[in-house]
């Protein structure tokens, strides 16, 4: 534990603390992705795939056992994630106080200089989610467990079909850098992964926000029905 | 060729400056950016001003001493050229040029456009070496270095010092720098021994220096005029990851 701290005190043991977070996210996203993707096979295999995620593990462990787990490491892994974006900030923020009156950033990409407000608009739409689709605070007409309906029904908003498109973009071009940096971060000096890393980024990047973004859209479009 | 000049003047460190504006009149496209100053500051003496403060050694890009924000890009617009191999030719006649110190609070303003990179040495004087009897030269090839990794250490050692990946980083990180310094040992032989701490105690003095955070943007890439890639930063994390693991020892005073 006390190399996990004195690492962690330093600038790149952040920076190692904020890649690993991000990985496990990304690896949340990429399964919620999947999992959004069976609202093609109807109501039935929707419901049952949430129903699964409840009983999973089960007898061994409680029902819900499973999910709670996952849900705490999550956000522990968003909680450090955020951390150590906002230490790294404040950082950076101290470096320059006195700032240029010209600047051309001489830059990679757009991604790499919008990661922390994408991952503020990311944060809030985090926020915006759970109480749309998991508690239903903000729902129209949220039923416990009819997750296929409460899907099509949360949807049929314009606006807020909108607000998921932002968040999602949002999402893709956070992992358009995050999943390029984190190579560098982790010390990778694999050539032929370096080779690799900016294209396979993007195609992450772009597959991420389709299969996101196709699911509000089939609604919107009449696709996807109550009926 | 003329140009119009927007200078940072400030008298002494901690000061408040400002832009002054001066104009270049008959400056020919074969001088370099700093033999341009020296008119401007040829006509400011015989005016009886104060001449523009910058600093400069070698004039032949290796000495690191120069160094400057143009336009707001480090060391002017052209690739992998420090200011004093930056020619006029670079600019169109009649610009109009906006001159800047390299901006981080690391490096603070000592006067004009001349700051203070005391702090790279401190970095260097952390871990930037290497522990050897001095006495006669060791034969040249009694330690064998693989080509690969010679010329690896080769390019990290071609760092000047200079400053400007901290000058174009947005958040004012050193570590281009840190990493070349670091990378240079690390492909050598005689580099290994102290491979693991070194790691620590340079990014250790980085942070301490008050140098930003690195968020592998690559400005410091594309503004280094030596073209050191962000590959040794890469390197650079990954020590100080095997070292934490393996808990290397290092006292933080
Ligand atoms: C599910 C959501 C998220 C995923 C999948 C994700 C993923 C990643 C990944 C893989 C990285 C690369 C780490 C590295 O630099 O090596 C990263 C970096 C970063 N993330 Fe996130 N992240 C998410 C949410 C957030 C949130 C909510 C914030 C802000 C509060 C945020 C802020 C940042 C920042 C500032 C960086 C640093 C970029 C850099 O320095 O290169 N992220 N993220
Ligand atoms: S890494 Fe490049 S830009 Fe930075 S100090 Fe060395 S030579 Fe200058
Ligand atoms: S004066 Fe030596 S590098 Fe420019």
């Amino acid at each position: 534990m006390r190399r996990v701290t004195t690492l962690y005190s330093s600038s790149v043991g952040k920076k190692i603390a904020m890649a690993l977070s991000g990985i496990i996210l990304f690896g949340f996203v990429l399964m919620h992705m999947l999992g959004n993707l069976k609202a093609f096979e109807g109501r039935e295999a929707m419901n049952s795939y949430a129903e699964f995620l409840r009983v999973v593990g089960t007898p061994i462990v409680p029902e819900y056992g499973v999910l709670w787990l996952v849900r705490i490491a999550l956000l522990a892994a968003v909680g450090v994630h955020a951390l150590s974006a906002f230490q790294l900030w404040r950082q950076s923020r101290s470096a320059r106080t006195h700032r240029y009156l010209k600047s051309r950033s001489q830059v990679f990409s757009y991604a790499s200089r919008t990661m922390r407000w994408g991952g503020v608009i990311v944060l809030a739409f985090i926020v915006y989610h759970l109480l749309h689709m998991t508690t239903g605070t903000v729902h129209p007409d949220f039923e416990y467990g009819s997750v296929y309906d409460n899907l099509v029904i949360g949807f049929q908003s314009a606006p807020v079909t909108a607000f998921y498109l932002v968040a999602v973009g949002a999402l893709s071009i956070h992992l358009y850098h995050g999943l390029w940096s984190v190579f560098s971060t982790l010390g990778n000096e694999n050539v032929r992964v370096n080779r690799i890393r900016r294209p396979a980024a993007a195609a992450i990047a772009i597959g991420m926000f389709l299969g996101y973004a196709v699911v509000p859209l089939a609604v919107v479009l009449g696709i996807l029905t109550l009926g | 060729m003329d140009f119009t000049l927007h200078v940072w003047r400030q008298g002494t460190p901690g000061s408040k400056g400002d832009f002054e504006t001066y104009q270049a009149k008959n400056v020919a496209p074969s001088m370099s950016f700093l033999d341009m100053l020296d008119l401007v500051n040829e006509e400011l003496t015989r005016d009886g001003g104060d001449p523009i403060a910058f600093e400069h050694d070698c004039r032949e890009g290796i000495c690191g001493s120069c160094g400057m924000m143009v336009n707001g890009m480090a060391h002017g617009p052209e690739d992998l050229v420090t200011v004093c191999q930056l020619h006029m030719r670079s600019f169109s006649d009649g610009d109009e040029l906006w001159i800047e110190p390299w901006r981080a609070d690391a490096f603070p303003v000592m006067r004009d456009l001349v700051v203070d990179r005391n702090a790279f040495d401190r970095i260097i004087e952390s871990g930037g070496y290497i522990s050897v009897r001095t006495g006669s030269a060791p034969d040249a090839n009694a330690v064998p270095v693989p080509k690969p990794d010679a010329d690896k250490a080769f390019d990290a050692a071609a760092c000047i010092g200079c400053g400007a990946c901290v000058a174009a980083c947005p958040n004012a990180s050193a570590m281009l720098f840190t990493a070349a310094k670091a990378g240079h040992l690390s492909y050598l032989p005689q580099g290994q021994p102290e491979r693991y701490e070194r790691a620590i105690q340079m990014v250790h003095q980085h942070d301490e220096e008050g140098f930003g955070n690195c968020t592998n943007h690559g400005a410091c890439q594309e503004a280094c005029p030596k073209g050191i890639s962000v590959d040794y930063i890469s390197r650079l994390n990954r020590d100080v990851l095997r070292a934490r693991l393996a808990g290397v020892a290092f006292d933080s005073t």
